[in-house]
Protein backbone atom coordinates (compact mmCIF):
# COMPACT_ATOMS: atom_id res chain seq x y z
CA UNK A 1 0.00 0.00 0.00
CA UNK A 2 3.03 2.04 0.43
CA UNK A 3 2.96 2.67 -3.82
CA UNK A 4 -0.87 4.26 -2.75
CA UNK A 5 -0.60 8.09 -3.38
CA UNK A 6 -3.10 9.92 -1.27
CA UNK A 7 -6.39 10.97 -2.85
CA UNK A 8 -6.62 14.48 -3.77
CA UNK A 9 -9.50 15.54 -1.53
CA UNK A 10 -10.43 13.37 1.55
CA UNK A 11 -13.51 14.47 3.22
CA UNK A 12 -14.11 12.71 6.22
CA UNK A 13 -17.40 12.86 8.12
CA UNK A 14 -17.06 17.04 7.62
CA UNK A 15 -20.39 19.23 8.34
CA UNK A 16 -20.83 22.69 9.03
CA UNK A 17 -23.57 24.01 11.12
CA UNK A 18 -23.65 27.80 11.77
CA UNK A 19 -23.40 29.46 14.34
CA UNK A 20 -27.30 30.65 14.29
CA UNK A 21 -27.64 26.87 14.15
CA UNK A 22 -28.51 26.43 10.48
CA UNK A 23 -27.42 23.06 9.22
CA UNK A 24 -25.71 23.78 6.03
CA UNK A 25 -24.21 20.59 5.91
CA UNK A 26 -24.61 17.04 7.21
CA UNK A 27 -21.58 15.22 8.02
CA UNK A 28 -19.98 14.24 4.54
CA UNK A 29 -17.31 11.31 3.39
CA UNK A 30 -15.70 11.78 -0.12
CA UNK A 31 -12.85 10.61 -1.39
CA UNK A 32 -11.83 12.03 -4.98
CA UNK A 33 -8.99 10.60 -6.25
CA UNK A 34 -6.17 12.36 -8.72
CA UNK A 35 -7.16 13.28 -12.01
CA UNK A 36 -10.39 12.66 -11.46
CA UNK A 37 -13.43 15.24 -12.67
CA UNK A 38 -16.35 14.94 -9.67
CA UNK A 39 -19.54 16.48 -9.94
CA UNK A 40 -21.82 17.82 -6.72
CA UNK A 41 -25.04 17.96 -8.01
CA UNK A 42 -28.04 19.25 -6.35
CA UNK A 43 -30.69 22.16 -5.81
CA UNK A 44 -30.00 25.33 -4.69
CA UNK A 45 -29.32 25.01 -0.65
CA UNK A 46 -28.34 21.32 -1.15
CA UNK A 47 -24.56 22.61 0.77
CA UNK A 48 -22.93 21.92 -2.39
CA UNK A 49 -21.28 25.64 -2.33
CA UNK A 50 -20.47 24.93 1.35
CA UNK A 51 -18.94 21.74 0.68
CA UNK A 52 -16.87 23.31 -2.34
CA UNK A 53 -16.00 26.16 0.33
CA UNK A 54 -14.58 24.26 2.56
CA UNK A 55 -12.38 21.91 0.06
CA UNK A 56 -11.10 25.69 -0.68
CA UNK A 57 -10.59 26.18 3.31
CA UNK A 58 -12.27 28.93 2.44
CA UNK A 59 -15.05 27.73 5.97
CA UNK A 60 -14.15 25.66 8.19
CA UNK A 61 -15.55 22.66 8.75
CA UNK A 62 -17.49 22.19 12.35
CA UNK A 63 -16.63 18.99 13.07
CA UNK A 64 -14.95 16.36 10.70
CA UNK A 65 -11.76 16.43 8.74
CA UNK A 66 -10.96 17.95 4.96
CA UNK A 67 -7.96 16.77 3.85
CA UNK A 68 -6.35 17.81 0.04
CA UNK A 69 -3.07 16.48 -1.00
CA UNK A 70 -3.21 14.43 2.37
CA UNK A 71 -2.87 18.25 4.16
CA UNK A 72 -5.28 18.85 6.64
CA UNK A 73 -7.42 21.68 6.05
CA UNK A 74 -8.72 22.30 9.29
CA UNK A 75 -5.71 22.93 11.36
CA UNK A 76 -3.79 25.77 9.85
CA UNK A 77 -5.79 29.07 9.89
CA UNK A 78 -3.71 29.58 6.51
CA UNK A 79 -5.52 30.14 3.61
CA UNK A 80 -5.74 27.34 0.29
CA UNK A 81 -2.33 26.39 -0.80
CA UNK A 82 -1.13 27.75 -4.17
CA UNK A 83 -2.03 24.47 -5.59
CA UNK A 84 -5.84 24.71 -5.77
CA UNK A 85 -7.24 27.36 -7.55
CA UNK A 86 -10.97 28.56 -7.39
CA UNK A 87 -13.71 29.19 -10.04
CA UNK A 88 -16.16 31.03 -8.45
CA UNK A 89 -19.97 31.63 -10.17
CA UNK A 90 -19.24 34.65 -11.39
CA UNK A 91 -15.82 35.55 -13.88
CA UNK A 92 -14.96 38.01 -10.64
CA UNK A 93 -12.62 39.94 -12.77
CA UNK A 94 -11.14 43.32 -11.19
CA UNK A 95 -13.31 45.72 -13.58
CA UNK A 96 -10.43 48.25 -13.35
CA UNK A 97 -7.72 45.88 -14.70
CA UNK A 98 -6.92 44.65 -18.04
CA UNK A 99 -7.69 40.92 -18.75
CA UNK A 100 -3.69 40.79 -18.76
CA UNK A 101 -3.52 41.99 -15.10
CA UNK A 102 -6.57 40.08 -13.84
CA UNK A 103 -4.95 36.85 -14.77
CA UNK A 104 -1.60 37.88 -12.83
CA UNK A 105 -3.47 38.75 -10.00
CA UNK A 106 -2.68 35.72 -8.14
CA UNK A 107 1.01 35.47 -9.21
CA UNK A 108 1.50 38.93 -7.78
CA UNK A 109 -0.35 38.27 -4.76
CA UNK A 110 2.08 35.28 -4.26
CA UNK A 111 5.23 37.56 -5.07
CA UNK A 112 6.26 35.34 -8.55
CA UNK A 113 8.97 37.28 -10.23
CA UNK A 114 8.24 39.29 -13.05
CA UNK A 115 9.74 37.08 -15.73
CA UNK A 116 8.47 33.97 -14.75
CA UNK A 117 4.94 35.30 -14.50
CA UNK A 118 4.73 36.91 -17.69
CA UNK A 119 5.45 33.99 -19.54
CA UNK A 120 3.04 32.01 -17.14
CA UNK A 121 0.34 34.69 -18.39
CA UNK A 122 0.78 34.61 -21.72
CA UNK A 123 0.48 30.42 -21.44
CA UNK A 124 -2.83 30.56 -19.33
CA UNK A 125 -4.31 33.39 -21.97
CA UNK A 126 -3.59 31.07 -25.09
CA UNK A 127 -4.82 28.10 -23.42
CA UNK A 128 -8.24 29.95 -23.57
CA UNK A 129 -7.54 31.67 -26.38
CA UNK A 130 -7.96 35.12 -24.99
CA UNK A 131 -4.24 36.19 -26.18
CA UNK A 132 -5.68 38.27 -28.57
CA UNK A 133 -7.81 40.25 -26.12
CA UNK A 134 -4.99 40.43 -23.08
CA UNK A 135 -4.67 44.38 -23.16
CA UNK A 136 -9.19 44.48 -23.38
CA UNK A 137 -11.45 45.66 -20.17
CA UNK A 138 -13.61 42.70 -18.48
CA UNK A 139 -16.54 45.10 -19.63
CA UNK A 140 -15.32 44.70 -22.91
CA UNK A 141 -15.55 41.01 -23.40
CA UNK A 142 -18.63 38.83 -23.57
CA UNK A 143 -19.49 36.80 -20.90
CA UNK A 144 -18.37 33.76 -22.08
CA UNK A 145 -15.13 35.52 -22.57
CA UNK A 146 -15.27 36.67 -19.18
CA UNK A 147 -15.73 33.25 -17.75
CA UNK A 148 -12.21 31.99 -19.52
CA UNK A 149 -10.28 35.22 -18.22
CA UNK A 150 -11.62 33.68 -15.18
CA UNK A 151 -10.44 30.33 -15.90
CA UNK A 152 -7.22 31.68 -17.74
CA UNK A 153 -6.93 33.35 -14.13
CA UNK A 154 -7.40 29.94 -11.98
CA UNK A 155 -5.29 27.90 -14.07
CA UNK A 156 -1.70 30.34 -14.00
CA UNK A 157 -0.86 29.13 -10.92
CA UNK A 158 -0.60 25.76 -12.20
CA UNK A 159 -2.97 24.08 -9.61
CA UNK A 160 -3.46 20.64 -9.40
CA UNK A 161 -6.85 20.96 -7.94
CA UNK A 162 -9.19 23.40 -9.47
CA UNK A 163 -12.64 23.63 -7.35
CA UNK A 164 -15.40 25.48 -9.72
CA UNK A 165 -18.32 26.51 -8.57
CA UNK A 166 -21.50 26.63 -10.96
CA UNK A 167 -18.77 28.58 -12.88
CA UNK A 168 -20.78 27.92 -16.14
CA UNK A 169 -24.05 28.56 -14.81
CA UNK A 170 -24.94 32.47 -16.08
CA UNK A 171 -24.06 31.17 -19.93
CA UNK A 172 -26.54 30.81 -22.44
CA UNK A 173 -26.31 27.30 -23.57
CA UNK A 174 -24.25 26.93 -26.61
CA UNK A 175 -21.53 28.89 -24.80
CA UNK A 176 -21.49 26.69 -21.38
CA UNK A 177 -21.52 23.42 -24.22
CA UNK A 178 -18.15 25.24 -25.49
CA UNK A 179 -16.54 25.53 -22.42
CA UNK A 180 -17.70 21.98 -20.95
CA UNK A 181 -16.01 21.43 -23.46
CA UNK A 182 -12.44 23.33 -23.02
CA UNK A 183 -12.26 22.27 -18.97
CA UNK A 184 -12.12 18.73 -20.30
CA UNK A 185 -9.45 19.56 -22.87
CA UNK A 186 -7.43 21.28 -19.89
CA UNK A 187 -8.12 18.63 -17.57
CA UNK A 188 -6.19 16.37 -19.95
CA UNK A 189 -3.47 18.89 -20.97
CA UNK A 190 -2.99 20.31 -17.20
CA UNK A 191 -3.49 16.27 -15.64
CA UNK A 192 -5.95 18.13 -13.18
CA UNK A 193 -8.43 16.91 -10.71
CA UNK A 194 -11.35 18.93 -10.54
CA UNK A 195 -14.48 19.42 -8.03
CA UNK A 196 -17.32 20.74 -9.92
CA UNK A 197 -20.59 21.88 -8.74
CA UNK A 198 -23.83 22.45 -11.01
CA UNK A 199 -27.49 22.25 -10.78
CA UNK A 200 -27.36 20.96 -14.01
CA UNK A 201 -28.00 17.43 -14.75
CA UNK A 202 -26.81 17.36 -18.21
CA UNK A 203 -23.49 19.19 -17.42
CA UNK A 204 -23.12 16.73 -14.48
CA UNK A 205 -23.61 14.09 -16.70
CA UNK A 206 -20.98 14.80 -19.93
CA UNK A 207 -18.08 16.51 -17.37
CA UNK A 208 -17.89 13.97 -14.45
CA UNK A 209 -16.21 10.37 -13.82
CA UNK A 210 -18.48 10.63 -11.16
CA UNK A 211 -21.14 12.51 -9.40
CA UNK A 212 -22.27 13.19 -6.19
CA UNK A 213 -26.07 13.57 -5.81
CA UNK A 214 -27.07 16.16 -2.74
CA UNK A 215 -30.48 17.67 -1.50
CA UNK A 216 -31.61 20.26 0.59
CA UNK A 217 -33.29 20.63 4.02
CA UNK A 218 -30.55 19.87 5.45
CA UNK A 219 -27.74 19.70 2.27
CA UNK A 220 -26.43 16.38 2.70
CA UNK A 221 -25.02 13.24 0.49
CA UNK A 222 -27.50 11.16 -0.87
CA UNK A 223 -26.07 9.24 -4.11
CA UNK A 224 -23.47 8.49 -6.04
CA UNK A 225 -23.31 7.91 -9.90
CA UNK A 226 -19.73 6.74 -11.95
CA UNK A 227 -20.11 7.54 -15.71
CA UNK A 228 -18.20 4.84 -17.92
CA UNK A 229 -15.02 7.09 -18.24
CA UNK A 230 -14.65 5.23 -22.05
CA UNK A 231 -17.46 6.98 -23.17
CA UNK A 232 -16.01 9.63 -25.82
CA UNK A 233 -17.22 13.16 -24.42
CA UNK A 234 -18.82 14.58 -27.62
CA UNK A 235 -21.72 15.95 -29.30
CA UNK A 236 -22.66 12.44 -30.03
CA UNK A 237 -22.70 11.68 -26.74
CA UNK A 238 -24.93 14.51 -25.90
CA UNK A 239 -27.43 12.59 -27.77
CA UNK A 240 -27.06 9.23 -27.11
CA UNK A 241 -28.64 6.45 -25.36
CA UNK A 242 -26.34 6.14 -22.43
CA UNK A 243 -26.26 9.93 -22.06
CA UNK A 244 -29.97 9.72 -21.59
CA UNK A 245 -29.87 6.66 -19.09
CA UNK A 246 -27.59 8.55 -16.84
CA UNK A 247 -29.67 11.84 -17.02
CA UNK A 248 -33.07 10.09 -16.31
CA UNK A 249 -30.85 8.04 -13.00
CA UNK A 250 -29.45 10.87 -11.93
CA UNK A 251 -33.28 12.81 -12.30
CA UNK A 252 -34.60 10.00 -10.56
CA UNK A 253 -32.14 10.39 -7.57
CA UNK A 254 -33.05 14.31 -6.61
CA UNK A 255 -36.32 13.43 -6.94
CA UNK A 256 -36.34 10.57 -4.90
CA UNK A 257 -34.25 12.90 -2.49
CA UNK A 258 -36.90 15.67 -2.31
CA UNK A 259 -39.76 13.54 -1.94
CA UNK A 260 -38.44 11.94 0.77
CA UNK A 261 -36.89 15.22 2.40
CA UNK A 262 -40.92 16.48 2.21
CA UNK A 263 -41.68 13.95 3.60
CA UNK A 264 -40.16 14.28 6.19
CA UNK A 265 -40.81 17.64 6.49
CA UNK A 266 -44.89 16.74 7.19
CA UNK B 1 -20.18 69.88 -28.49
CA UNK B 2 -23.86 68.21 -28.72
CA UNK B 3 -23.42 68.72 -25.13
CA UNK B 4 -22.85 71.94 -24.44
CA UNK B 5 -24.93 74.06 -27.44
CA UNK B 6 -28.11 73.27 -26.07
CA UNK B 7 -27.93 74.69 -22.61
CA UNK B 8 -25.43 77.25 -24.02
CA UNK B 9 -28.91 78.10 -26.49
CA UNK B 10 -31.07 78.05 -23.52
CA UNK B 11 -28.70 80.71 -21.80
CA UNK B 12 -28.74 82.82 -24.96
CA UNK B 13 -32.64 82.72 -25.11
CA UNK B 14 -33.14 83.29 -21.30
CA UNK B 15 -30.58 85.89 -21.46
CA UNK B 16 -32.62 87.62 -24.46
CA UNK B 17 -35.89 87.44 -22.68
CA UNK B 18 -34.03 89.41 -19.85
CA UNK B 19 -32.55 91.98 -21.25
CA UNK B 20 -35.92 92.65 -23.60
CA UNK B 21 -38.14 92.55 -20.60
CA UNK B 22 -36.15 95.32 -18.76
CA UNK B 23 -35.80 97.12 -21.25
CA UNK B 24 -39.29 97.14 -22.82
CA UNK B 25 -41.10 97.77 -19.22
CA UNK B 26 -38.45 99.99 -18.07
CA UNK B 27 -36.98 98.07 -15.01
CA UNK B 28 -35.15 100.69 -12.85
CA UNK B 29 -31.15 99.18 -12.82
CA UNK B 30 -31.99 99.09 -8.70
CA UNK B 31 -34.40 96.65 -8.83
CA UNK B 32 -32.79 94.62 -11.95
CA UNK B 33 -29.97 95.31 -13.82
CA UNK B 34 -29.92 94.01 -17.58
CA UNK B 35 -27.78 91.34 -18.54
CA UNK B 36 -25.65 93.99 -20.71
CA UNK B 37 -25.47 95.96 -17.57
CA UNK B 38 -24.54 93.18 -15.87
CA UNK B 39 -21.17 92.61 -18.24
CA UNK B 40 -20.06 95.72 -18.36
CA UNK B 41 -20.02 96.17 -14.90
CA UNK B 42 -18.07 92.87 -14.70
CA UNK B 43 -15.49 94.62 -17.05
CA UNK B 44 -15.66 97.93 -14.72
CA UNK B 45 -15.38 96.34 -11.54
CA UNK B 46 -13.14 93.27 -12.29
CA UNK B 47 -10.35 94.62 -10.56
CA UNK B 48 -12.20 94.55 -7.52
CA UNK B 49 -14.18 91.40 -8.32
CA UNK B 50 -11.00 89.28 -9.87
CA UNK B 51 -9.38 89.90 -6.80
CA UNK B 52 -12.56 88.73 -4.63
CA UNK B 53 -13.13 85.85 -6.57
CA UNK B 54 -9.37 84.84 -6.36
CA UNK B 55 -9.97 85.12 -2.45
CA UNK B 56 -13.45 82.65 -2.80
CA UNK B 57 -11.19 80.40 -5.00
CA UNK B 58 -8.62 79.82 -2.59
CA UNK B 59 -11.16 79.48 0.10
CA UNK B 60 -12.91 76.87 -1.80
CA UNK B 61 -10.10 74.69 -2.67
CA UNK B 62 -8.08 74.90 0.71
CA UNK B 63 -11.56 73.27 1.97
CA UNK B 64 -12.10 70.86 -0.72
CA UNK B 65 -8.51 69.10 -0.04
CA UNK B 66 -8.70 69.33 3.27
CA UNK B 67 -11.98 67.84 2.87
CA UNK B 68 -10.70 64.71 0.62
CA UNK B 69 -7.36 64.49 2.49
CA UNK B 70 -9.70 64.43 6.52
CA UNK B 71 -12.34 62.58 4.76
CA UNK B 72 -10.55 59.89 3.44
CA UNK B 73 -8.55 59.11 6.40
CA UNK B 74 -11.94 58.84 8.41
CA UNK B 75 -12.94 56.93 5.41
CA UNK B 76 -10.10 54.65 6.01
CA UNK B 77 -10.41 54.23 9.90
CA UNK B 78 -13.88 53.46 9.90
CA UNK B 79 -13.34 50.53 7.81
CA UNK B 80 -10.59 49.54 9.91
CA UNK B 81 -13.09 48.07 12.28
CA UNK B 82 -17.13 48.50 12.35
CA UNK B 83 -16.49 49.44 16.17
CA UNK B 84 -14.67 52.76 15.22
CA UNK B 85 -17.81 53.11 12.23
CA UNK B 86 -20.69 52.51 15.05
CA UNK B 87 -18.51 54.82 17.69
CA UNK B 88 -18.09 57.92 15.30
CA UNK B 89 -20.19 58.29 12.05
CA UNK B 90 -22.88 59.65 14.58
CA UNK B 91 -20.70 62.72 14.71
CA UNK B 92 -19.57 62.60 10.94
CA UNK B 93 -23.37 63.22 10.64
CA UNK B 94 -23.55 65.58 13.74
CA UNK B 95 -21.10 67.63 11.35
CA UNK B 96 -23.76 67.45 8.76
CA UNK B 97 -26.66 68.13 9.99
CA UNK B 98 -25.71 71.41 12.14
CA UNK B 99 -26.12 74.50 10.01
CA UNK B 100 -22.61 75.94 9.61
CA UNK B 101 -24.22 79.38 9.81
CA UNK B 102 -24.84 78.50 13.54
CA UNK B 103 -21.43 77.10 13.98
CA UNK B 104 -18.84 79.86 11.71
CA UNK B 105 -19.65 82.59 14.48
CA UNK B 106 -17.99 80.57 17.17
CA UNK B 107 -15.20 79.22 14.64
CA UNK B 108 -15.00 83.09 13.23
CA UNK B 109 -14.02 84.01 17.30
CA UNK B 110 -11.62 81.38 18.14
CA UNK B 111 -9.40 81.18 14.83
CA UNK B 112 -7.25 84.24 14.40
CA UNK B 113 -6.42 83.93 11.01
CA UNK B 114 -9.48 84.69 9.40
CA UNK B 115 -8.83 82.84 5.99
CA UNK B 116 -8.04 79.69 8.21
CA UNK B 117 -11.17 80.01 10.04
CA UNK B 118 -12.77 80.23 6.75
CA UNK B 119 -11.30 76.85 5.11
CA UNK B 120 -12.00 75.16 8.47
CA UNK B 121 -15.85 76.33 8.14
CA UNK B 122 -16.40 75.43 4.18
CA UNK B 123 -14.40 71.47 4.86
CA UNK B 124 -17.35 70.98 7.57
CA UNK B 125 -19.85 71.96 4.76
CA UNK B 126 -17.56 69.53 2.44
CA UNK B 127 -16.32 66.80 4.33
CA UNK B 128 -19.55 64.46 4.77
CA UNK B 129 -20.01 63.41 1.21
CA UNK B 130 -16.31 62.27 1.00
CA UNK B 131 -16.32 60.30 4.08
CA UNK B 132 -19.79 59.01 3.41
CA UNK B 133 -19.31 57.82 0.09
CA UNK B 134 -15.33 56.61 0.66
CA UNK B 135 -16.85 54.49 3.75
CA UNK B 136 -19.08 52.73 1.44
CA UNK B 137 -16.91 52.10 -1.58
CA UNK B 138 -14.43 50.73 0.79
CA UNK B 139 -16.94 48.30 1.99
CA UNK B 140 -17.96 47.91 -1.16
CA UNK B 141 -16.05 44.93 -2.21
CA UNK B 142 -16.77 41.46 -4.56
CA UNK B 143 -16.94 38.78 -2.07
CA UNK B 144 -15.52 36.22 -4.61
CA UNK B 145 -12.35 39.03 -5.20
CA UNK B 146 -11.77 38.78 -1.31
CA UNK B 147 -11.96 35.23 -1.18
CA UNK B 148 -9.83 35.34 -4.44
CA UNK B 149 -7.22 37.74 -2.40
CA UNK B 150 -7.61 35.66 0.94
CA UNK B 151 -6.64 31.93 -0.97
CA UNK B 152 -3.62 33.37 -2.50
CA UNK B 153 -2.54 34.77 0.36
CA UNK B 154 -3.08 38.50 0.06
CA UNK B 155 -1.92 40.74 2.91
CA UNK B 156 -4.25 43.32 4.66
CA UNK B 157 -2.11 46.12 2.86
CA UNK B 158 -2.37 43.70 -0.42
CA UNK B 159 -6.32 43.66 0.00
CA UNK B 160 -6.40 47.09 1.04
CA UNK B 161 -4.21 48.60 -2.03
CA UNK B 162 -5.01 46.62 -4.59
CA UNK B 163 -8.87 45.96 -4.05
CA UNK B 164 -10.33 48.29 -1.78
CA UNK B 165 -9.18 51.74 -2.77
CA UNK B 166 -9.67 50.57 -6.59
CA UNK B 167 -13.62 49.69 -5.50
CA UNK B 168 -14.00 52.53 -4.04
CA UNK B 169 -13.19 54.95 -6.81
CA UNK B 170 -16.26 55.16 -8.27
CA UNK B 171 -17.65 56.03 -5.24
CA UNK B 172 -15.57 58.71 -3.94
CA UNK B 173 -15.38 60.56 -6.70
CA UNK B 174 -19.81 60.78 -6.63
CA UNK B 175 -18.45 62.36 -3.19
CA UNK B 176 -15.95 64.68 -4.79
CA UNK B 177 -18.13 65.84 -7.02
CA UNK B 178 -21.18 67.09 -4.62
CA UNK B 179 -18.32 67.86 -1.94
CA UNK B 180 -17.13 70.22 -4.60
CA UNK B 181 -20.16 72.00 -5.01
CA UNK B 182 -20.47 72.37 -1.10
CA UNK B 183 -16.72 73.78 -0.60
CA UNK B 184 -17.85 76.62 -2.64
CA UNK B 185 -21.13 77.19 -0.90
CA UNK B 186 -19.00 77.09 2.59
CA UNK B 187 -16.58 79.43 1.84
CA UNK B 188 -19.74 81.72 0.47
CA UNK B 189 -21.83 81.52 3.84
CA UNK B 190 -18.82 81.54 6.37
CA UNK B 191 -17.32 84.61 4.23
CA UNK B 192 -21.14 86.04 4.85
CA UNK B 193 -20.91 85.73 8.56
CA UNK B 194 -17.22 86.67 8.69
CA UNK B 195 -17.42 89.54 6.27
CA UNK B 196 -19.52 91.52 8.44
CA UNK B 197 -16.50 91.69 10.38
CA UNK B 198 -14.58 93.59 8.13
CA UNK B 199 -12.48 90.35 7.75
CA UNK B 200 -12.52 89.28 4.06
CA UNK B 201 -12.59 90.26 0.62
CA UNK B 202 -13.85 87.58 -1.16
CA UNK B 203 -17.19 87.72 -3.27
CA UNK B 204 -19.41 87.47 -0.34
CA UNK B 205 -18.04 90.07 1.01
CA UNK B 206 -18.74 92.28 -2.02
CA UNK B 207 -22.29 90.84 -2.26
CA UNK B 208 -22.73 92.16 1.21
CA UNK B 209 -20.93 95.40 0.71
CA UNK B 210 -22.88 96.21 -2.90
CA UNK B 211 -25.96 95.31 -1.07
CA UNK B 212 -25.52 98.42 1.67
CA UNK B 213 -24.08 100.24 -1.38
CA UNK B 214 -27.35 99.72 -2.92
CA UNK B 215 -25.18 98.75 -5.90
CA UNK B 216 -27.44 95.63 -7.71
CA UNK B 217 -25.10 95.79 -10.77
CA UNK B 218 -21.93 94.44 -8.93
CA UNK B 219 -24.85 92.45 -6.66
CA UNK B 220 -25.34 90.60 -9.62
CA UNK B 221 -21.92 90.35 -11.36
CA UNK B 222 -20.70 88.68 -7.97
CA UNK B 223 -22.95 86.38 -8.06
CA UNK B 224 -23.18 85.50 -12.02
CA UNK B 225 -18.93 84.86 -10.92
CA UNK B 226 -19.77 82.45 -7.99
CA UNK B 227 -22.61 80.26 -10.64
CA UNK B 228 -19.75 80.33 -13.01
CA UNK B 229 -17.19 78.48 -10.33
CA UNK B 230 -19.71 76.13 -9.60
CA UNK B 231 -20.40 75.29 -12.58
CA UNK B 232 -16.70 75.20 -13.65
CA UNK B 233 -15.59 72.93 -10.58
CA UNK B 234 -18.76 70.55 -11.25
CA UNK B 235 -17.14 70.06 -14.78
CA UNK B 236 -13.40 69.97 -13.89
CA UNK B 237 -14.58 67.10 -11.27
CA UNK B 238 -16.77 65.67 -13.68
CA UNK B 239 -13.37 64.68 -15.58
CA UNK B 240 -10.97 63.96 -13.18
CA UNK B 241 -13.44 61.41 -12.47
CA UNK B 242 -13.92 60.67 -16.30
CA UNK B 243 -9.87 60.11 -16.42
CA UNK B 244 -9.64 58.35 -13.06
CA UNK B 245 -12.32 55.85 -13.93
CA UNK B 246 -12.09 56.32 -18.12
CA UNK B 247 -12.35 52.45 -19.68
CA UNK B 248 -13.26 50.43 -16.69
CA UNK B 249 -16.26 52.21 -15.06
CA UNK B 250 -19.68 52.09 -15.92
CA UNK B 251 -20.04 55.48 -15.11
CA UNK B 252 -17.16 56.78 -17.54
CA UNK B 253 -19.03 55.43 -20.12
CA UNK B 254 -20.09 57.34 -23.62
CA UNK B 255 -23.75 56.35 -23.52
CA UNK B 256 -25.90 56.46 -26.44
CA UNK B 257 -28.78 57.84 -24.84
CA UNK B 258 -28.03 59.89 -21.38
CA UNK B 259 -25.28 62.32 -20.89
Amino acid sequence: MLTTAPPAVEILGAEKTYPSGTRALLPVNLAVQRGEVVTLLGPSGCGKSTLLNLVAGLLTPSAGEVKVWGNDRGTSAAPAASDVSFVFQEATLMPWARVEANVRLPLDLQGIARAEADVRVNDALRLVGLEKFAHAYPRELSGGMQMRASIARSLVTEPTLLLMDEPFGALDEITRNRLDDELLRLRRQRDLTVIFVTHSIHEAVYLSDRVVVMTARPGRVVDELAIEPSLPRDEAFRVSTEFAAYAKRLQDALLAASSNADEALT
Amino acid sequence: MKRVLPPALVALVLLGLWQWWVTAFEIPVFLVPSPARIAQTLVADWALLSAALLVTLKVTFLSLVCAVVLGVAVAFAFVQSRWIETAFFPYAVLLQVTPIVAIAPLIIIWVQSPTLSLVICATIVAIFPIIANTTLGLRSVNRGLVSLFRMNGASRWQMLIRLRVPSALPYFFGGLRVASGLSLIGAVVAEFVAGTGGTGTGLAYQILQAGYQLNIPRMFAALALIAATGVLLFVLMGWLSHRALGGWHESARPADGAL
